[in-house]
């Protein structure tokens, strides 16, 4: 757990001011090398989805299935992570390039880029870890934290989790929908059923792409080729799902409540985007294929950087948290999913005790720095 | 960071990603998938290709083949003087004729970002090899000129939209012609003056197109004339054209005081007009009576206004904030801010930069007044925030 208790206001302000001046620093010195990184991996993501797709035309061969297969699944994993995800957090809008922009950009998962970045960008980034309010936090369906009240469901957590990796993005898309705020009258059954339509869309544009046209086109090898676009959307669906459980549940990782961001300045909204996440240790390809959300504190910290830049400043912002003792959690991947399924299992059921009233702030030691 | 097997995959990774950051294998595989797949099957490759478009695959074996986009491919690039150059441009599919005279608009990237500039365009229509040519001047501090006339390599993709703009020649021309020109107003003129010449000669030299064109231009000195040699070639060539020549370093500039020594009949011809601010200003003096025979193209701002309070201005679409100040054009505000802002002449001419406002008030930078109700189309690019500002964009 963080150790932020001495931490005074002061403190906490000019950590803010490092940080800012780290971020100026690096948006001014975008160039050419990063337009030319963002259009590399555009091309290369491209050309492996075609050359996995072409390859599964020859499906009936085993070995080709399985790099045909494997093409695409690290083609729709980089098109999701390193390109979709971060070009929707408008990371290239500096570009001015309307191909690469957060406002045309619409990635290959269903949910519609509209939505995924009202709930994406807005509510989880800006309400990152806040009990009730970021509905990332265990994607409503999941207990992550001793904070959230426990209810019988809970128990089958462990299973259910398990199956929503497996349908991610599918998770994604519904809950991005925020069907709980329509029995409160927050949000009018027309704009769901707007918002389900746009779903339905891209459900149906995916569908037939994937499990339709492509093995139509096949012939005769139909099947494998229905089965190896399948397994490519699974492996995606389950990536994604572990990069992203990994950024914000691993122990280490902090919940904070509502009454505690009560006029927050930019410094303590530094701090708890920084206690909210945690990083995964790994060498490129790893940064690549987790759309840099190994980086997850330093896209928490500023979500619009670059993801290619993520790796430059982290040494500077692990220096500047050992400064202020503040703690910087990172792990392999192992070690964080590990954590996280640790985690899910112990909340399926009741109890931390400490926790158990809801309305206790669980990171008592961030009431310092607040 | 992390050590061990994961590393060895760094390498490939790099090479994976520099592979495909040189973009141009497969580049001479041929029309026919082009036309294989652009006529017609688009709608059913959109299946394919979904939620992308089918020319998103194929601009990786061609930059130019990009449907919805018009882009060109730098050929050349010739020196005209010490600080102007000639690109020569090859336009992708989707790009339709210009008559001598038009701009054409021009997307450069500069550091990573693209930049929008409006360029004359330099030569006539149909040249055989089915590019267009622009002329650039590089100006002091600019930022595009200087690139493109210092900077850019054949090979460079840029994007393009146009060609447009109304200083073009009527059909038929009139008999007599004036062009006054100076530094890079000759771009359009040099247009205009071969699509008047040319043909007559293509006949056989029968009835000239035109009676007599007298064009008077400026430049600081004579190797300062952007296609002085041609000019001076085309005037020993043709009687019916003449040439004259003001070198302003020795002296001095032309002014409309000068016209009737220069051209006793100025006053029954038809004059086309390109150069600085100033000089355009004395010419719409100067014509005052007869502005009908008075054509202008301006290639900066009129006087730009500095000044007023400037603002908070939010985009609506985007979603974007910014602060800006009360002498930047919204436009640039915008950009600045990320903003896929469209514009065209980034002068006040175009309209294509305009945006709904659904709140506040703007001040025109070229006349100072502040205007603006909700709902209304303002030009961004000559339009600056007083006070805060919501604009649909
Ligand atoms: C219809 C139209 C046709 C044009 N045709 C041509 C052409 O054929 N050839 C050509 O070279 N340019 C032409 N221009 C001008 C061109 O669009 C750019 O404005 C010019 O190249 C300067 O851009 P920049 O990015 O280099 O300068 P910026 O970086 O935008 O400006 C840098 C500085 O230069 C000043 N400045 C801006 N424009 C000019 C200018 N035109 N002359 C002198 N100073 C300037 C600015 O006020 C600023 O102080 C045309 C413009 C229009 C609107
Ligand atoms: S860009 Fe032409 S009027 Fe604004």
């Amino acid at each position: 757990m963080a150790t932020t208790a001495r931490l005074s206001h002061a403190d906490v302000e000019e950590f803010g001011r490092e940080l800012d001046r780290i971020r100026d620093e690096i948006l001014a010195s975008l160039g050419k090398k990063d337009a030319q990184y963002i259009r590399g991996v555009i091309a290369a993501q491209r050309k492996l989805e075609l050359g996995g797709r072409v390859l599964l035309f020859a499906s009936w061969l085993p070995p080709a299935w399985v790099a045909g297969t494997a093409a695409l699944a690290t083609a729709k994993i980089l098109e999701n992570m390193e390109i979709g995800h971060n070009v929707l957090h408008g990371q290239w809008d500096w570009m001015r390039d309307p191909k690469i922009h957060s406002t045309t950009w619409e990635s290959d998962i269903v949910s519609p880029s509209a939505q995924w970045k009202h709930s994406h960008n807005v509510v989880h980034h800006t309400w990152t870890n806040v009990l009730g309010k970021d509905r990332d936090l265990g994607y409503t369906l999941l207990r992550v934290s001793p904070g959230q009240r426990w209810h019988p469901v809970y128990l089958l957590q462990p299973i259910y989790n398990v199956l929503l990796a497996l349908v991610f993005e599918y998770g994604i898309a519904l809950y991005d929908l925020e069907v709980e705020r329509i029995p409160a009258g927050d949000k009018s059954l027309k704009e769901t059923s707007t918002q389900l339509r746009a779903i339905a869309g891209k459900v149906r544009r995916q569908i037939v792409k994937d499990y339709l046209a492509f093995p139509l086109l096949a012939g005769p090898g139909f099947v494998p080729v229905l089965l190896a676009n399948l397994t490519a959307n699974l492996t995606r669906n389950v990536w994604a799902h572990t990069i992203i459980f990994c950024g914000h549940f691993p122990e280490g990782a902090e919940v904070f409540t509502e009454e505690q961001l009560e006029g927050e300045t930019r410094g303590e909204w530094y701090v708890r985007q920084l206690l909210g996440s945690c990083n995964i240790d790994g060498g490129r390809l790893l940064h690549l294929m987790s759309g840099n959300l190994s980086h997850q504190i330093e896209h928490h910290l500023f979500p619009d950087m670059p993801s290619n830049r993520y790796a430059e400043i982290a040494p500077r912002i692990r220096a500047l948290c050992e400064r202020f003792g503040l703690s910087y959690t990172s792990g392999s991947l192992a070690r964080q999913t590990g954590s996280v399924y640790k985690r899910i299992l112990r909340l399926a059921f009741p109890g931390p005790r400490q926790h158990a009233e809801p309305a206790a702030p669980p990171a008592p030691d961030l009431q310092a720095v607040i | 960071m992390g050590a061990g097997p994961i590393d060895g995959w760094d390498r490939a990774v790099d090479v994976l990603v520099a592979e495909a950051s040189h973009g141009r294998f497969w580049a001479a595989s041929g029309a026919a998938v082009e036309s294989a797949v652009l006529g017609g099957l688009v709608g059913a490759v959109r299946w394919l290709t979904t939620p992308l478009f089918p020319e998103d695959y194929l601009s990786l074996v061609n930059p130019l083949w990009c449907g919805r986009e018009l882009r060109g491919r730098i050929e050349a690039i010739h020196a005209e003087t010490a600080d102007a150059a000639t690109l020569v441009i090859r336009p992708g599919r989707g790009w339709i004729p210009h008559k001598p005279g038009q701009w054409v608009r021009i997307g450069v990237d500069i550091e990573g970002a693209r930049h929008w500039r409006t360029y004359s365009l330099s030569g006539p229509p149909g040249r055989p090899d089915g590019c267009i040519t622009i002329t650039v001047k590089a100006v002091p501090d600019g930022l595009v000129s200087r690139h493109l006339v210092r900077q850019a390599a054949p090979g460079t993709i840029v994007e393009l939209a146009g060609p447009d703009g109304s200083f073009v020649l009527p059909e038929p021309p009139p008999r007599r012609l004036l062009f006054l020109t100076a530094g890079s107003g000759i771009t359009p003129v040099r247009a205009m003056l071969h699509g008047l010449l040319t043909p007559a000669a293509a006949r056989g030299g029968a009835k000239p197109r035109v009676a007599d064109v007298v064009l008077l231009h400026s430049a600081p000195t004579s190797a300062d004339v952007i296609f002085g040699a041609e000019l001076r070639a085309l005037t020993a060539r043709f009687p019916n054209l003449r040439l004259y020549e003001r070198h302003t370093r020795t002296e001095g500039r032309l002014r409309p005081g000068d016209l009737p020594d220069l051209c006793p009949d100025w006053a029954e011809r038809t004059a086309w007009v390109c150069g600085p601010a100033g000089m355009l200003q004395e010419a719409e003096e100067h014509w005052a009576g007869s502005l009908d025979r008075l054509h202008v193209e301006h290639f900066r701002p009129v006087l730009p206004r500095a000044g007023g309070e400037g603002g908070r201005v939010r985009f609506t679409k985007s979603g974007r904030e910014t602060d800006a100040e009360g002498g930047t054009p919204l436009l640039i505000a915008g950009e600045d801010a990320g903003v896929l802002m469209p514009s065209g002449c980034r002068m006040g001419i175009c309209h294509s930069c305009v945006g709904r406002l659904t709140s506040g008030q703007v001040r025109d930078l070229r006349t100072g007044q502040i205007h603006g109700e909700a709902g209304d189309l303002v030009q961004t690019c000559v339009s600056a925030a007083v006070g805060p500002v919501e604009i649909e964009l």
